[in-house]
């Protein structure tokens, strides 16, 4: 378990942007009506990405929204640790996954980068721009050492590359997720050792077939 | 006798594991997606759920459950309650990524897959929870999903006659949520703590009403296997370990991949054929973690001809879980490795269990302590120990997959942990015993 706290400092209004409206609806439309709940992770999400971190009266906002006590949002928001409590970076919250398979190929190198760009892990930085922290795999360990940049995964990353990917954050720009090695996506670096075979992909395997196995038809009696 | 070893291109099921090809609906339905899918549904459920059986489908989620028996265990008959398929894509187990690339790559498999089963255990609608941080990975299901919509393959009135909604919907970043009932509690919007079984989430699942949750990968394996046919499908692997199986190799291999492979495969040609082998070659392997960073280690030796399924790895006393392999060379610290692991299960522990929730901690403070030889050599058996006490005695598995790992350490390598601890003490001048406690 880690501790998770609301921030010192909170904002003393919040309001839901019309768009961020229009998208809980829509998340509130796919539970069946007596079950609004379900939409709470999905929307503390939304909020996030308006506000750039969840607040009290944000938490607030979201109970009256589904109906549901103010305690069991506060709940949920401190339980799953996306969910900023305290504001982050405003051009980029790097997260760099530190658990084994990463650590393994290098995630040390990528955090000693952003401490020494960035300062210290979980603090905002001073220009307030990048917040960086250590998380729990990411789920993209064959592409390891990686880091999830705002929403995206930059993989097989290098320190040079992070520090690059760190540079053009803080100058602007939107660095292209990925993979960092040349590769497209998961496949082994240097060319593919499956998934060769052109009758794959000639449209042979779209013609009817016979299912194996068909039940023959039942005899009425 | 069964296959083993290298599959053949027209055997794999993921064909666009990779995302080299297209992975909206036209592209996907080339590749073979929604193929005489209305066929398989006129087999009827029992007919869907006795070939699943056959197929002899473990579940890939790691448990290794019979999906078909799975399946079997829903009220045969709607009541008053009504029925929910629940797709679990909260892949968070270290060293697993399999997921992720169906979900982005080959969407409508999994989609179809939904269909079939959910048409089996009469359900009409299916929820799919990807955890959080899965961003790319959900935006690509949501259009995957509007693509079967305005095709009419699912949806009311679809052509497939059986009125079915596929929805998609997240976590935010808690690995316990990767537990069947800690991820229905979160998809009832609550804190992810897992539930006490029994009931059985087919008896009182999503909303109290019938559930079955299965692992994505299979789920979209299912349109396929129906459609080769059990015998297809046992073709491959041991006995008890059949078909084919996404490989998701990590840690120190020249190229870490995902490559979908026959079951039994032995790990060193697995590793060869796709892999470029070992960093540094075959005798610089030290131990290897074979199914997901719950299960325990392996070492080298144990790792010659050894085939990659449920059974051979749990004569092992490891297993073969989410078939995420994870390598580990000469140059490793095993006892950092496993401590940050350790770490990892301190993080997650959702805290609703004591043993769990203090023990996992203990652990990690003894294991970080372990790592610079700070620690006393009797303490190893008190940790051991510990770990039998923490595991089984827990709402859910969280508390096993925190004592595995330390307990593989443990039986393979005590000698480094010991090792470890000599040569702090060698460097201290004055040693006067030990008497750091945990807390």
């Amino acid at each position: 378990m880690s501790v998770r706290r609301l921030a010192k400092e909170q904002p003393a209004s919040f309001t839901f942007s019309a768009e961020t409206l229009e998208k809980a609806n829509w998340w509130i439309a796919k539970y069946p009506e007596s079950r609004r709940q379900s939409a709470v992770i999905p929307i503390l999400w939304l909020v996030q990405k308006q506000e750039g971190w969840v607040s009290e009266p944000a938490i607030t906002a979201i109970a009256k929204l589904l109906a549901m006590p103010q305690i069991r949002v506060f709940e949920v928001a401190t339980f799953y640790t996306m969910f900023m409590l305290e504001p982050v970076g405003s051009a980029a919250l790097i997260q760099v996954c530190g658990t084994t398979p990463c650590m393994l190929r290098g995630s040390d190198a990528l955090m000693h980068v952003c401490k020494s760009k960035i300062g210290a892990k979980d603090k905002l930085s001073a220009d307030g721009k990048f917040t960086w922290q250590e998380v729990e795999c990411l789920g993209a360990c064959t592409n390891a050492p990686m880091a999830q940049i705002n929403d995206y995964y930059y993989e097989d990353l290098t320190p040079e590359n992070l520090a690059q990917i760190i540079d053009d954050f803080a100058a602007g720009k939107s660095p292209k997720p990925g993979p960092y090695n040349g590769r497209h996506t998961s496949e082994p670096l240097g060319g593919v050792t499956s998934l060769t075979d052109p009758a794959l992909y000639d449209g042979s395997a779209a013609k009817p077939v016979k299912i194996p196995n068909f039940p023959a038809p039942e005899v009425k009696a | 006798m069964a296959q083993t070893g290298i599959l053949q291109d027209k055997d794999r099921i993921f064909t666009n594991l990779y995302g080299l090809q297209d992975w909206g609906l036209e592209g996907a339905k080339k590749r073979g997606a929604w193929n005489s899918t209305k066929d398989i549904l006129s087999c009827g459920r029992d007919w869907i759920i006795t070939n699943m059986k056959n197929s002899g489908m473990r579940g890939r989620g790691g448990a290794g459950f019979n999906t078909g028996l799975k399946w079997s265990f829903m009220p045969k008959e709607v009541k008053d309650r009504p029925h929910y398929l629940v797709v679990n894509a909260d892949e968070s187990e270290p060293g697993t990524c399999k997921d992720r690339e169906i979900m982005r790559h080959d969407p409508q498999l999994l989609i179809e897959g939904c269909l079939i089963a959910s048409f089996a255990m009469q359900a009409h609608a299916c929820y799919i929870y990807l955890r959080g941080e899965y961003v790319q990975e959900r935006e690509r299901m949501e259009a995957a999903v509007k693509q079967a919509y305005e095709a009419k393959l699912i949806g009311k009135n679809n052509i497939h006659g059986w009125d079915f909604d596929v929805y998609i919907h997240h976590g935010a970043g808690a690995y316990i949520c990767g537990e069947e009932t800690a991820l229905l509690e979160s998809l009832e919007g609550k804190k992810g703590q897992p539930r006490l079984k029994p009931p059985f989430p087919a008896g009182s699942g999503l909303y109290g009403c019938p559930t079955t949750v299965n692992n994505v990968e299979s789920i979209a394996a299912v349109g396929t296997i129906l459609r080769r046919g059990a015998e297809w499908f046992t073709s491959f692997g041991a006995p008890n370990n059949a078909g084919t199986k996404l490989f998701c190799i990590s840690g120190h291999v020249e190229r870490p991949c995902n490559i979908e492979e026959a079951m039994s495969i032995p790990f060193r040609q697995l590793i060869e054929a796709h892999c470029g082998g070992i960093r540094g070659g075959w005798g610089n392997l030290k131990a290897v973690i074979p199914g997901g960073s719950s299960v325990p280690m392996i070492t080298a030796e144990q790792c010659e001809d050894l085939p990659m399924d449920f059974d051979s790895l749990r004569n092992l006393k490891s297993g073969l879980g989410t078939a995420a392999v994870i390598v580990m060379d000469k140059s490793t610290d095993l006892i950092r490795a496993i401590a940050r692991l350790s770490y990892f299960y301190k993080h997650e522990s959702c805290g609703q269990c004591t043993p769990c929730r203090e023990g996992t901690g203990w652990m990690w403070r003894v294991m970080e302590r372990m790592v610079k030889g700070d620690a006393d050599p009797a303490e190893i058996d008190t940790l051991l120990e510990v770990t039998t006490q923490v595991e089984g005695h827990t709402i859910c598995a969280l508390g096993d997959a925190a004592a595995w790992p330390i307990q593989g350490l443990i039986r393979h390598f005590r000698h480094e942990i010991e090792d470890r601890i000599t040569l702090y003490r060698s460097s201290k001048s004055n040693f006067a015993g030990h008497s750091v406690a945990a807390e």
